[in-house]
């Protein structure tokens, strides 16, 4: 933290002192430009933005993966990221996730967590959820087992040695089960599921995490269509307390999503590291340069 | 969240209790054929019957126990966690050579010198103890050493390859290296180990004469204590959910951390808790069979431990135990008939397993019981 900022901070504390008195602050009364003191490690959306990206490079042996990437989502949005393969799309998720150490560029989340400064494990912690493209679950463990370990829950070495499940969790544990229509197999061993169950599995042990928000990854690789329908309404149902970002080829499922852009949810499309258009599908499929980029012409 | 859920019904659990009733008679067996069985045969019942358990069986069966630990602490570290140590010998060895230290000196002047000093530093012209040696004569701040030692070398190793994210077969050709190197080091006569001789011609302990029966007995049933303990604790942490992420790092560590959990301080703990028990194993050892020299971090010998371990069946806790019974009881026995033989057959016991037994004999068991547990966890 730099002098100045901490000095600013301190003033935000004098001034909310004096607020607490009854007195009016240097901007009489009214929220200044800086109105709240930071709190380490909680999220801050209070300026309508979850995830920020900004200008964010990442070169492998000077290709360049992400070319100056910028990209803001809103709290509670589900944002749909489409693009041809290596446009960017899983590098700009280790970005955000902590795998990947940007060249250039910034990454917060919410308005005060600096996300290039975090490891993964504290990422997770914060409320990061990410979905892998293959989907990937603790193969020798069961079903139960893995939504235990995922269950949110304090991630120390001593707590998980004398860690016992209370009567609230078995029942969420259990309702995910049911959510994840994997109630009969919660014994199994999850390595013997289905690629679709896997998927399915993956994203239950997403959602005990509680996360904020969820990064997917192609999510519906693999699955049916009844599936992949079902993995729509869920999506649907979680907008709102949750933000999620969804990679997806599959542009079905982006219509589903999307409804057809008849709910106003906007996508993005990425090509060669940066953003090349946002917005309705509709008006993004309609878009010259998306077409070309598509279908070469 | 909730809201999201569907109506909740109780689904079950990992089994909440330590073990089931046929293993824990099979605890209470062991207790009993470790703490009153063998005493009375080795000690109580005469030479010439035929239920008499000879010394040697004693001291065989004594030292093969200790090797079971390291076997049980591989298991943790590989069968659980996946990650192979190929430099385990170097913590038993810490621990035994912690012990010796101590019963260098509970030799006193009874030495060949009849000086205060060990012979080899009489040997070596030396007036004074070396500075490492200084609370050697102290059983308890032996007991400390046993456990400090080899905890704070894993630790440090452990930290720094666990931080770098060195995994697979580059942690084990380092940990190979880490034993090979501390093998050299205690070569060296300056570095106050007794050079390649090690320390040896033991007397007493704890004032004690070492080489009685009685002792000899007492330290078994203690070695037997501690395989049952180490076998107890084993369980417990597989059972509890520290055990559930250990496993969970072997099979996706990166799905571990982006569930939020910290692999490094995950995988330094059971580093460091298996690191612990090969120490106190070593400790246990050297008094039995009276030697320790640095042929105990070659890396043969830690290359041996991942080999009881894979013998017996990795991740199985169990099968390691019997792993180290088998092939060491196997080695004494071909060490006598065919001596020449015994490298052969190990490596190709090794090769066999590898090939046709990749849960080694555990697995071998339930193959034949009909119980193939991959199917459905208990």
């Amino acid at each position: 933290m730099t002098p100045e900022l901490m000095e600013a901070g301190a003033r935000v504390r004098e001034a909310m002192a004096h607020k607490a008195h009854g007195g009016a602050g240097q901007s009489g009364g009214r929220a200044a430009s800086y109105g709240r003191v930071v709190q380490d490690g909680v999220l801050d959306t209070t300026h309508g933005a979850i995830l920020y990206l900004d200008d964010i490079t990442v070169s492998f042996d000077g290709f360049k993966a992400l070319n100056a990437l910028s990209l803001s989502i809103s709290a509670g949005e589900l944002r749909c990221i489409i693009g041809p393969n290596g446009a960017g799309k899983t590098t700009m998720m280790d970005v955000i996730t902590g795998k990947t150490r940007p060249d250039v560029g910034k990454a917060f989340f919410g308005s005060t967590i600096d996300l290039l400064r975090l490891r993964e494990n504290e990422i997770a912690s914060i409320g990061i959820g990410r979905k892998f493209q293959k989907p990937t679950v603790f193969e020798q463990l069961t079903v139960f087992e893995n939504l235990e370990l995922a269950l949110k829950a304090d991630r120390g070495v001593r707590s998980s040695m004398f860690f016992r499940l209370d009567g609230e969790q078995l029942d969420r544990i259990g309702a995910m089960l049911a959510l994840i229509h994997l109630k009969d197999s919660a014994q199994r061993v999850a390595g013997l599921l289905s690629h679709g169950q896997k998927q399915w599995l993956e994203i239950g042990m997403l959602l005990m995490q509680d996360p904020k928000l969820l990064l997917l990854d192609e999510p519906v690789a693999g699955m049916t269509d009844e599936e992949t329908e079902r993995t729509a309404e869920l999506f649907l149902s979680l907008e709102g307390n949750h933000s999620l970002v969804v990679v997806e080829h599959d542009m079905k499922f982006i219509g589903e999503l999307t409804q057809n852009g008849r709910n106003g949810k906007k996508v993005t499309v990425l090509h060669e590291g940066s953003v090349l258009a946002e917005g309705l599908l509709s008006d993004v499929q309609a878009n010259d340069k998306v077409v070309e980029v598509y279908l070469g012409r | 969240m909730s809201a999201v859920l569907p109506s909740p019904s109780r689904p079950v659990g990992p089994g909440t209790s330590l073990l089931s009733l046929k293993a824990w008679s099979g605890i209470f067996i062991a207790l009993v054929a470790v703490v009153i069985l063998a005493p009375v045969l080795n000690l109580a019942v005469p030479q010439g019957s035929a239920l008499h358990l000879s010394d040697y069986a004693i001291s065989l069966i004594g030292k093969i126990m200790c090797y079971a630990i390291c076997a049980l602490a591989m298991d943790l570290i590989w069968g659980y966690t996946g990650i192979l140590s190929l430099g385990h010998g170097v913590f038993f060895a810490l621990g035994g050579y912690a012990m010796g230290m101590y019963l260098m000196r509970q030799i006193g002047r009874d030495g060949n010198y009849q000086s205060d000093l060990p012979d080899f530093m009489v040997f070596l012209d030396w007036k004074t103890l070396p500075w490492h040696w200084a609370f050697s004569d102290s059983f308890f701040a032996t007991l400390l050493l046993i456990v400090l030692v080899p905890g704070l070398l894993a630790f440090v190793f452990g930290f720094f390859a666990f931080r770098s994210r060195i995994k697979g077969v580059y942690f084990s050709i380092i940990t190979q290296a880490m034993t090979y190197a501390a093998m050299l080091l205690f070569f060296r006569n300056e570095t106050g180990f007794g050079g390649n001789n090690g320390f040896t011609d033991f007397k007493r302990i704890l004032g004690h004469p070492i080489a009685t029966p009685s002792m000899r007995m007492t330290l078994f049933v203690l070695t037997g204590l501690a395989l049952i303990g180490f076998f107890l604790l084993a369980r417990w942490l597989v059972g509890s959910k520290f055990g559930r992420v250990l496993q969970a790092i072997r099979d996706a560590e990166s799905r571990v951390m982006f569930t939020g959990y910290d692999p490094l301080r995950y995988k330094l703990s059971i580093w460091v808790i298996s690191a612990v028990m090969c120490g106190i194993a070593g400790a246990l050892y050297v008094p039995q069979v009276g030697i320790i020299n640095p042929g105990e971090m070659s890396p043969a010998a830690s290359i041996e431990i991942a080999i009881w371990a894979a013998v017996g069946g990795r991740g199985t806790l169990v099968g390691p135990i019997l792993g180290a019974f088998f092939v060491n009881g196997a080695k004494s026995w071909f060490t006598q008939v065919f001596p020449e033989f015994w490298l052969y057959f190990l490596g190709a016991l090794f090769i066999a397993v590898t090939l046709f037994l990749p849960q080694g004999i555990v697995g071998l068991a339930r193959k034949l019981g009909g119980k193939d547990k991959s199917e459905v966890k208990a």
